[in-house]
């Protein structure tokens, strides 16, 4: 007996936590690291749909049209948002990401009807091209941020906060501020660069409804305003970016991710996609915009299952960043040149990590040539090569999305509906308001 | 000269008027009736046309301005000239918060006191303030030359990259990474041209310098007073 205590790990003091505290001691900063929350957490996962049987009628996978049509931004605006998919790319900053990989964001995105989005360091002339429908984002930074682009955009997008880091700024290191980069945020080249947290030009609720005018008086009210916060008090912060006069309201679970954040902040602050999704439509309900309003949900949407859910429980659209990255190669162990595959394991272990774990897009040495600034391994990643294998990854998305919609007798992705869906956990049937499977219990509400 | 009167018509109507109807070459200058505290006159403007607004303005007035020259006869609102890429946006009155803020180009010109983070996160413009000018001043400022004839409150030029501050008054306290710096015949020569092109008659010589310190450049968890 006492020999197996003195062989078991200590729960509170794990290998990871004594690691953690090993290197704290040691460098005396904390981690800063890319991507989003690793830690286990109720995720879309938990939910299954109840597909039709004797109660509900199906329709033919093969044979019968399924919509997805998609339209975000009706409300004011004179030429709203109108998608072929209701799967978007998320914002994603030119400096974290390269120039090549933009591109084959865009040229993706235009093959399969979809938006994309800038970030923060403004919008280059390649994405610009390549995207048949951009998104420009309005960051507290303001890097690159000017009209002549504002003009050129499809919709805008007022970020508030990101799931990875709400109430947080951005870090992005010194080795990623190329001379193109610091020429587009106008900063000194190699310095560690710092994003704020809070807008320049206002502060509160009241404030942006005043400055969203603004930017509606500068476009001639042509183009919807996008606002995107981070999953944490959600039901207030809709309510109050639906007040100051969003046409879309974008919420970012936990799970979003990152170029560059406190380790610290990645795991411990905001809630999960789950929770925040459910918050997000009640607080439309309760202001009588659901369906005026749309919602576009982000963090840690993965497959087809996980856009259906999403849309189940009462999104518009949904919104891709980390899976998009991983598609391009992303933790892959090799890159591909012309027909070889060139193994990258030696750059990963550089790194301290490997390929499958790496979360190392805040070093600039990204081993398969999506977050990087170094020419040398930019060119890993050839935007045609890209753009053909995101592509396969929405399409693939897309018909997971409508074979499920299908079976539960649906002619339209939109139709998709919480009573399609059960949790399998307790913690998934309190944070997402369903039944229990199996049961008609949902934790946390009363009964009869 | 052309007059629009914002008491016969809406806010949205002026400026697509002035984004889509506009002859500047017919039309050089035009005079501004009843803007009456109104937020977001004049913003977007991409046109070599002088606009003369006769009273207050609201929030954002000439936000993101390109060519144009804009003067308010009153005091304004919140982040006048907001992203101002060129051109030049002058107040015969005060400024509330953020003048300026996140400048790309262009001038700004109050001629009273600026309210606090006057030129916040500026990124190329130069802004002149008669009077004095709020706490923060300067915040992350990037880029440009920020003139300041008064006082400055505290937290002057936080975070700096490589905007620099002349200040002719007091500084009530510097923020983290600024720091004052001898001034120079280059100086001299900046400070004399802005006040020129303000209209403002200071000896330059009573002037001191603020610019980075550079101490931020590179994350360094040892310099714990700066964080």
């Amino acid at each position: 007996m006492n020999q197996g205590i003195d062989r078991e790990e200590n729960y509170s003091f794990s290998s990871s936590v004594l690691s953690y505290i090993d290197r704290a001691a040691e460098r005396g900063v904390y981690d800063i690291r890319g991507l989003g929350a690793k830690r286990q957490i109720p995720t879309f996962d938990d939910l299954v749909f109840l597909t039709a049987s004797m109660s509900r009628y199906p329709l033919e996978g093969y044979r019968e049209k399924c919509a997805t049509k998609t339209v975000l931004g009706s409300l004011r605006a004179k030429k709203p948002i109108e998608l072929e998919i209701p799967i978007t790319i998320a914002g994603m900053s030119f400096g974290s990401l390269s120039a090549n990989v933009k591109e084959a964001l865009g040229r993706a995105a235009r093959e399969m009807g979809t938006s994309t989005t800038t970030g923060d360091g403004g919008m280059t002339p390649e994405e610009r091209e390549s995207s048949k429908t951009l998104i420009y984002q309005c960051l507290p930074s303001r890097y690159g941020f000017n009209p002549d682009d504002l003009l050129k955009a499809d919709a805008i997008e007022i970020v508030v906060g990101q799931g990875a880091k709400p109430g947080g700024g951005g870090m992005l290191l010194g080795l990623k501020i190329s001379e193109r980069v610091a020429a587009m945020r106008k900063l000194p080249e190699g310095i560690d660069q710092r994003s704020a947290c809070r807008h320049p030009d206002w502060t509160g609720p009241d404030d942006l409804a005043i400055k969203i005018l603004e930017l509606r008086e500068i476009t001639d009210w042509q183009i919807p305003i996008y606002i995107k916060i981070g999953a944490t008090r959600v039901r207030d912060d809709v309510k109050l970016a639906v007040k100051s006069g969003a046409d879309v309201v974008v919420v970012d679970g936990m799970q979003g991710g990152t170029a560059a954040t406190q380790q610290v902040f990645i795991e411990n602050t905001g809630i999960p996609t789950l929770p925040a999704v459910r918050l997000a439509v009640e607080a439309l309900e309760e202001m009588d915009m659901l369906g005026k309003v749309q919602l576009i949900v982000s963090g840690g949407i993965r497959t087809g299952a996980d856009v259906a859910k999403a849309l189940a429980l009462g999104a518009d659209a949904v919104s891709l960043g980390q899976s998009v990255l991983m598609a391009l190669g992303c933790n892959r162990p090799f890159y591909v040149d012309g027909d070889r595959q060139v193994d990258v394991s030696g750059e990963y272990e550089a790194l301290g990590t490997a390929a499958g774990h790496c979360h190392h897009c805040q070093s600039g040495l990204c081993p398969v040539g999506v977050t990087t600034q170094l020419p040398e391994l930019e060119k890993r990643m050839q935007p045609e090569w890209g753009a053909r294998r995101l592509k396969n990854y929405l399409q693939t998305l897309n018909m997971e999305l409508t074979t499920i919609a299908r079976a539960c007798g649906k002619s339209n992705v939109h139709h998709l509906e919480r009573e399609d869906l059960v949790a399998l956990t307790v913690e998934a049937a309190a944070m997402a308001k369903l039944p229990l499977a199996g049961t008609d219990w949902i934790p946390g509400v009363k009964q009869g | 000269m052309e007059s629009l009167d914002l008491a016969k018509i809406s806010v949205r109507e002026f400026n697509h008027l002035l984004h889509n109807e506009l002859d500047a070459s017919a039309c050089p200058e035009i005079e501004v009736l009843n803007p009456n505290g109104l937020h977001n006159l004049a913003v977007g403007l991409n046109v070599p046309v002088k606009l003369n607004i006769r009273g207050h303005a609201g929030y954002f007035v000439a936000g993101m301005n390109k060519q144009a020259e804009v003067t308010v006869f009153g005091n304004v609102g919140w982040s006048v000239a907001e992203n101002i890429m060129s051109g030049t946006v002058r107040v015969k009155g005060f400024a509330s918060e953020c003048a300026g803020a996140s400048g790309h180009g262009g001038c700004v010109v109050v001629e009273g006191d600026a309210s606090s983070r006057c030129g916040i996160s500026m990124k190329g413009c130069d802004i002149v303030v008669g009077g004095n000018v709020g706490h923060m001043s300067a915040f992350m400022a990037q880029a440009g030359r920020l003139v300041v004839c008064g006082n400055a409150a505290h937290g002057l030029g936080d975070s700096l990259y490589e905007a620099v501050i002349y200040v002719r008054g007091k500084i009530n306290g510097l923020g983290a990474d600024a720091r004052e710096e001898p001034m120079e015949e280059s100086d001299l020569s900046a400070v004399r041209d802005l006040l020129e092109r303000a209209g403002m008659d200071c000896p330059v010589t009573e002037f001191k310098r603020v610019a980075s310190a550079r101490m931020m450049y590179h994350w360094d968890p040892d310099r714990k007073e700066l964080y």
